[in-house]
Formats: structure tokens, C-alpha cells, sequence
């Protein structure tokens, strides 16, 4: 879809390494500025929606298959658990994060890293994977665009 | 915000209804910011004006773009959604008036948030200390949602296309084989 229109392929990949970084800064920055996984996985997948929604799904594919952004998708909960089952193994609470590193103050800051990474990829992967099964749908398969969106 | 929610309701060009509802998010992350609620601001530009737009726009190319002119008014449907926002609207006039100090949620365990988030928890950012270490549980739970709604729409949609691709031998007809 959009094959002809060199201005919105020219802006759109202008504009994607900027949204990628955006996203991260929004990710490692939440704890100091409004943000945080939830926000920074869905600007993350808005890249690669872009992409999709202007080279062709195709295309996108070929960046980050489907198969990634379903791994994605159970990894970043499968993160969220275990800190919390690390967490219980080190003999503490469910999520406590006081435990995880040397002295309380250390081990909150990399309890909520962890955390907020998990959110951000299972967001990211979610997004990108219904963006992608509806896509399927509307172009009935894979590779040939018939329609534009 | 009321207009284009008005607006809404009356175009029958459903291409314009997502627009609008676009708009409409726009607009209500416009309304978090002013109410300081920055964070929230940011999901809702996020997510209700770009993500869900794009997928609305999906799901518009499967279907038809015009919605059904009723002729009928039926009546028993309204009457439902008047009683319960009439029940709403009451139960809003006994919530305490906005930015009222003495208000319950003022009270219970907010201020220990503003304390001590500092030295229990240490981000600068109150938001996340609570999102993500005070109610670390209650935000698994929401992951655990997202996930969820992902595997939904793969179970539900993500199956029929795997069918298509077992079966390339038959005849190439577009959507309407698989509904």
C-alpha cells in the first residue's frame, strides 16, 4: 500500500529512528520523568506500525517477524513473574524488590527497571502482534497488498 | 470534546467516526494534562489516538465503511442507558468536589506516597514508585491483561489465516471464504 507517495516514505523514515529513541528514553526515563514501560512499548510499536502502514506489512515482517513479537510478548511477563518469584526465592514478598541487590534503595531501582522492561516488551509485542494478525486479514495473506488502509 | 462525541453519534461515515474518535482522544489527553495527569495524558495519545485508530482503520477495511441506516427507534434501549447514567449522575453527587483537601483519597495512602516514595522506593517519579512498587501486584495484573488480549485476537483471527496458508491449492477468494 502507499508504494507511490515518496513523501511519506521520505518523512516516515525520517521520523522512525527518532520514535525508536524516543521510545527507550521513555522506558529508562520513567523514573524520573511521566512515562514509563506501558507508554514506551506502545511508542515502540508505533514504529514499526509506521512501517508497516507505509512499506507494506510485508516488508515489516521482514524487520521483526511475527514469530519475535509473540516471544516478545510472553518474555516481558515472563520477566514481571520472575522478578517476582527471584524475589520470593531470596525469602521476601511476592515483587519485593528490597531484596534483590545489596541494600534496599539498589534493589528497588532494579526491581522497577526489570519490571517496567517487561511491561514495556509484553505492550510492544502485543501491540505489534494484533497490528499484524489484522493486517493479515485485510490483505488476505501475506505478501500481496490489495488494498490500502 | 462534546461536539465530536455528538458528532459521532449522528454521522452514519464510519472512515469519519474513527477519525473523530481520534480527535476525541486527542482531546481528552488535552484534559489529563490540564488535570496534571501527565502519565495518563500520554497513554491516551498513545493508545487511543494512534494504536486504536490504525486498528479501527483495519478492521473498517474487513467491513463495510457505512454503518445501516434504522429506520425504527426503539425505545427499550434508551430507556436502559438513561436509567443508568441517571444512576451514574447520582452517584456522582455524594463524590467530594474536585481538589477538595479533605477527600478520602487525600487521606488514606497517598500522603505516604508523597513522604516517604522518596526514601522506600527512590524514583523522583511518584507515578512510577506506585505503579510499579506499591501496587507492583495490580500492574502484573494489567501485563497479564495485555498479554491476554494479544492471544485473544491471535486465537480468534490469527487461526483463520494459518487455515488459508494450509490450503494454498484452493482458489484464490478473498475474505469472504473465511467468514
Amino acid at each position: 500500500m502507499m508504494h507511490q507517495k515518496s513523501v511519506l516514505r521520505v518523512v516516515s523514515k525520517l521520523l522512525i529512528p527518532p520514535i525508536l529513541l524516543f521510545a527507550l528514553y521513555v522506558q529508562f526515563h520513567g523514573d524520573f520523568g511521566p512515562g514509563g514501560g506501558f507508554q514506551a512499548g506502545v511508542i515502540f510499536a508505533t514504529a514499526f506500525i509506521l512501517y508497516g502502514l507505509i512499506f507494506g506489512v510485508a516488508t515489516a515482517r521482514r524487520v521483526i517477524p511475527a514469530a519475535a513479537t509473540r516471544t516478545m510478548l510472553s518474555l516481558g511477563l515472563l520477566l514481571y513473574g520472575g522478578t517476582g518469584i527471584w524475589s520470593l526465592l531470596l525469602g521476601g514478598e511476592f515483587l519485593d524488590y528490597n531484596l534483590l541487590a545489596s541494600t534496599p534503595s539498589a534493589g528497588q531501582h532494579l526491581g522497577i527497571l526489570l519490571v517496567e522492561f517487561g511491561v514495556g516488551m509484553t505492550v510492544a509485542g502485543a501491540m505489534t502482534t494484533i497490528f499484524y494478525t489484522f493486517a493479515a486479514q485485510t490483505l488476505g495473506g501475506d505478501d500481496t497488498p490489495k488494498e490500502e488502509v | 470534546m462534546a461536539g465530536t462525541a455528538i458528532s459521532m453519534l449522528w454521522l452514519r461515515d464510519l472512515f469519519a467516526v474513527v477519525m473523530l474518535s481520534g480527535i476525541y482522544s486527542l482531546f481528552a489527553a488535552v484534559l489529563y494534562v490540564v488535570m496534571d495527569a501527565v502519565d495518563v495524558a500520554f497513554t491516551e495519545a498513545a493508545v487511543g489516538a494512534g494504536i486504536s485508530t490504525v486498528l479501527m482503520l483495519g478492521t473498517l477495511a474487513l467491513t463495510k465503511s457505512k454503518e445501516r441506516a434504522h429506520k425504527k427507534i426503539s425505545y427499550g434501549p434508551l430507556v436502559l442507558v438513561l436509567l443508568t447514567g441517571g444512576v451514574l449522575i447520582y452517584g456522582t453527587l455524594d463524590m467530594p468536589r474536585y481538589g477538595d483537601a479533605n477527600a478520602p483519597i487525600h487521606s488514606h495512602v497517598a500522603n505516604r506516597y508523597i513522604e516517604k516514595s522518596g526514601s522506600e522506593v527512590g524514583p523522583p517519579n511518584i507515578v512510577t514508585s506506585v505503579l510499579a512498587s506499591y501496587r507492583g501486584y495490580d500492574t502484573l495484573g494489567e501485563t497479564a491483561v495485555v498479554f491476554t488480549a494479544a492471544i485473544g485476537v491471535l486465537v480468534i483471527i490469527g487461526r483463520r489465516r494459518k487455515n488459508k496458508k494450509d490450503t494454498p491449492q484452493a482458489p484464490k477468494t478473498k475474505e469472504g471464504s473465511t467468514s
